[in-house]
């Protein structure tokens, strides 16, 4: 039997690496030694060679994978789909059953990365071949395509029907067993590469990659920037590995308890519960937060500033320190990097006015080359003129302001009152669900904010508007 | 001439070859060993939790909503739906002039949502609680792409998106005027996902693309300022670590693999025999302790991002499991499915 090595469609073969790792446990399935032990198989008076169980599959998937039985039916069932195995005593379920069912191993001849995608002839030829066998009783979607495909490649059809007389003829010189054997492994095939309309599509692998069109120009100018892009990254600072993975156990273990899905969370988790008191003892406008939360702002100062509620909290001190404008200043050069750019030029001039320019009510103090820099940029502004600045007024209440906040009376005040909720369990009583409440739509905000034609941010309180 | 290009491609691998020996010298310990005196995850129960049933055909892609419980996910034939996942009500629905809507996102104010696919464009619509206003009716054009678009996301507000595309780019658009404000070019091959660096500075991105690549991205110049070429076939997704040091990546090889930007080199596999089939979507839970990936052989499979060993794999979904993401409070993931179905897990 000859197998077509050739490539039929190399880029969409690329796609799919599964079908190697399948065909690679497929071929250590049948290792003599540690593969699966086959034996004959009686189809009513024939007797089918090299057969085996669906029982004897799980197992030895359980074996070599080291998985549950519910894995292993999960990963076989999947080579009976793929049409690597198929059921001997009902073709047309390809389904894989952990008992003792029979199944068998398709021959390589048959195996999707050989021969995909399945040819329309050899389809036509099929159905021929079976129209002659069965004088003309096709089953219904069998007898549509054969007519379809009649009409299709009409031009070829006396050739379609003379290769199906042609098989046909050879078949009958062949041994009963061969032949049953040989009827089997084909019409697995055509099982799997035309379904029945009804059952699922395994070869269907979604919109095409790399296509033709609109390819990547892989030139010189291409091979050149790639060039200097390694040249680049060759000459970077790097970091032990030891002192980088480090890190990750610790912030693995300090956000530990922030988890819910680590560790749950209190009251409990609205999924599970169908209580909702977990999001509105956090929500941005809570009286009281919970302990858990005002610990987290000490974690890090982008905790600090990205929690709505930790934010004003902050500013509340920086305004007990007469330093609230560097925390403005950084929000306002936050709205011009994200905002619209038909706005940049007129918010990057109210910037200059609040506090950059000699004499600003809310003068923020940076360092005088950086301030040149910035004055100089200002005469052509565009999104990122304020980074420098932003960046220099970021690092000052990094290092400086938040520290001493989270020292402050009014931090450690906050934490000492803050709320450990008490949990709430799950109703004992299934029937007793809790109704599920819906909440405000933060597309009301639009309504309001709309005429006020302001940008919206990730951090902005969207309003409570209540629902009519 | 071919000569000079044939001698540039050898150049580029020579240096690619070096490039991975620099970046083995300092690697002097597996993540598993430094993980050794971490405690062991116990037994793992994740169920279903919600079900949300509405689409027609198979889901591609979801986004969360900032508010923990809405979600807006898209389908490939052409519609976009959004969920209140708590109570599983649909809210509002926009049907695509496009099938295959591979990309849609959730703005940061929750007011609109941003979706495209083999229209190559991504449009924003807004939403409005007027049941009788037609969405579409609203809608914005912003991206253009010369192929399909296979992710999008706002950047830290409504007014900027980040696309990428199988035109081999990602770029940055200024959502009220349409206008690219930057593009990115470095791919050798179609982009297929992103994801924004959860930084300080808030200045990169991340891409990962059907030329086994994953590159990280400085949006203010375009330039890639780091690159990792270990995966053996396509990036379908890659995610941060919540702490913006590192990357997970899900490939069609099967593994999922994770990426420190300071060590500058891969870091783990997290890889088993009994997965064959690609990984198509992954994201952590809030800690970083446990990587989620969505397979194409339906299942979810739970990784110990320290340890490197998988620690449950959930099964419910008919089809590929296509989308994944975690909400943004970590207290559930959600995953969505060609079953044309999306499943809540807590």
């Amino acid at each position: 039997m000859t197998i077509n090595t050739l490539s039929q469609d190399g880029v969409q073969r690329q796609q799919m690496p599964c079908l190697t790792k399948m065909e690679r446990m497929i071929i250590s399935m049948q290792d003599p030694d540690m593969g699966i032990k086959l034996r004959n198989q009686r189809l009513l008076i024939t007797v089918i060679p090299h057969a085996m169980t669906g029982l004897d599959i799980v197992e030895w998937l359980i074996k070599k994978c080291s998985i549950s039985d519910e894995e292993a039916l999960h990963v076989g069932q999947l080579f009976v789909k793929y049409g690597y195995i198929y059921p001997l005593k009902e073709p047309r379920n390809l389904i894989l059953k952990a008992d003792d069912s029979s199944y068998r191993f398709q021959t390589p001849y048959y195996w999707m990365s050989t021969r995909w995608p399945a040819s329309e002839l050899d389809y036509a030829i099929y159905l021929a071949k079976k129209n002659i066998r069965k004088q003309g009783e096709l089953i219904e979607y069998e007898k549509e395509c054969y007519n379809a495909l009649h009409k299709r490649i009409n031009h070829t059809w006396d050739f379609v029907v003379m290769q199906a007389r042609e098989q046909l003829r050879a078949s009958k010189q062949r041994r009963k067993g061969d032949r049953i054997v040989l009827e089997c492994q084909e019409q697995a095939y055509w099982l799997v590469n035309r379904p029945p309309p009804g059952t699922q599509d395994s070869i269907d692998h979604g919109p095409e990659r790399r296509t033709t069109n609109t390819r990547v120009q892989l030139n010189a100018e291409f091979y050149k920037k790639e060039i200097e892009h390694n040249r680049i990254s060759l000459a970077r600072n790097r970091v032990k590995s030891s002192i980088c993975l480090e890190s990750y156990v610790k912030y693995c273990e300090q956000y530990q308890p922030h988890d819910p899905i680590m560790q749950g969370c209190l009251p409990s988790n609205p999924w599970i519960t169908d209580d909702i008191m977990f999001w509105n003892m956090n929500s941005e406008t809570v009286a009281l937060p919970t302990k858990l939360r005002v610990e987290r702002w000490s974690f890090s100062f982008m905790e600090l500033l990205n929690d709505q509620m930790g934010r004003k909290e902050f500013l509340t001190y920086l305004e007990k320190e007469f330093s609230a404008e560097n925390l403005c200043f950084w929000q306002a050069c936050e709205d011009v990097r994200h905002g619209e750019t038909a706005k940049i030029p007129e918010k990057v001039d109210e910037v200059y006015k609040q506090f950059l320019a000699p004499g600003a009510s809310r003068w923020v103090n940076i360092d005088s080359k950086t301030m040149e820099k910035t004055l100089e940029g200002l005469k052509r502004p565009h999104r990122f003129v304020l980074d420098d600045a932003q960046m220099h007024i970021y690092f000052l209440m990094k290092k400086d302001s938040y520290p001493r906040y989270l020292k402050s009376e009014l931090y450690k005040n906050l934490l000492a009152r803050a709320i450990v909720p008490q949990e709430t369990k799950k109703s004992v009583f299934p029937f007793m669900r809790r109704q599920r409440h819906s909440s405000p739509s933060p597309a009301l905000a639009t309504q309001t904010a709309e005429d006020d034609g302001k940008a919206k941010y990730s951090n902005s309180n969207s309003g409570t508007a209540s629902r009519l | 001439s071919s000569d000079t290009l044939a001698t540039l491609k050898t150049e580029s691998e020579t240096l690619k070859t070096k490039l991975e020996e620099e970046r083995a010298k300092l690697h002097d310990v597996e993540l598993h060993q430094v993980a050794e005196k971490t405690e062991a995850l116990g037994q793992f129960v994740m169920k279903t939790r919600r079900t949300l049933k509405g689409h027609g055909n198979k889901v591609l892609c979801l986004d969360w909503c900032k508010d923990k419980r809405r979600i807006v996910s898209s389908s490939q034939d052409g519609k976009v739906i959004v969920w209140d996942a708590f109570t599983t009500n649909k809210e509002h629905a926009v049907t695509m002039p496009c099938t295959w809507v591979m990309a849609c996102a959730y703005a940061p104010s929750g007011c609109a949502v941003a979706c495209g696919g083999l229209d190559n464009k991504c449009s924003v619509y807004p939403l409005s609680l007027d049941k009788n206003e037609n969405l579409a009716a609203k809608k914005k054009s912003v991206a253009m792409h010369t192929n399909y678009l296979s992710a999008c996301c706002f950047t830290n507000s409504d007014m900027q998106i980040l696309t990428s595309s199988g035109d081999g780019t990602c770029a940055l658009w200024d959502v009220e005027s349409g206008q690219m404000l930057q593009s990115f070019h470095g791919h050798a091959a179609d982009v297929l996902c992103l994801d924004l660096a959860p930084s300080e500075t808030g200045n990169t991105f991340v891409s990962g693309g059907c030329d086994k690549k994953s590159c990280v991205w400085d949006m203010r110049t375009g330039q890639c300022v780091q690159s990792f070429e270990t995966h053996e076939s396509d990036i379908n997704s890659v995610r941060y670590y919540p702490s913006g040091d590192a990357f997970a990546s899900g490939s069609d090889d099967a593994t999922c693999r994770l990426y420190d930007l300071r060590a500058d080199r891969e870091v783990a596999i997290y890889s088993k025999e009994s997965i064959i089939f690609g990984a198509s979507s992954v994201d952590f839970s809030l800690s970083g302790r446990l990587l989620f990936g969505g397979y194409n052989d339906y299942t979810i499979n739970v990784w110990d991002v320290l340890k490197g060993t998988r620690v449950s794999i959930l099964f419910g979904h008919e089809n590929r499991v296509s989308t994944l993401r975690v909400s943004p409070d970590g207290t559930a993931f959600c995953s969505g499915s060609w079953d044309h179905t999306l499943r809540i897990w807590a």
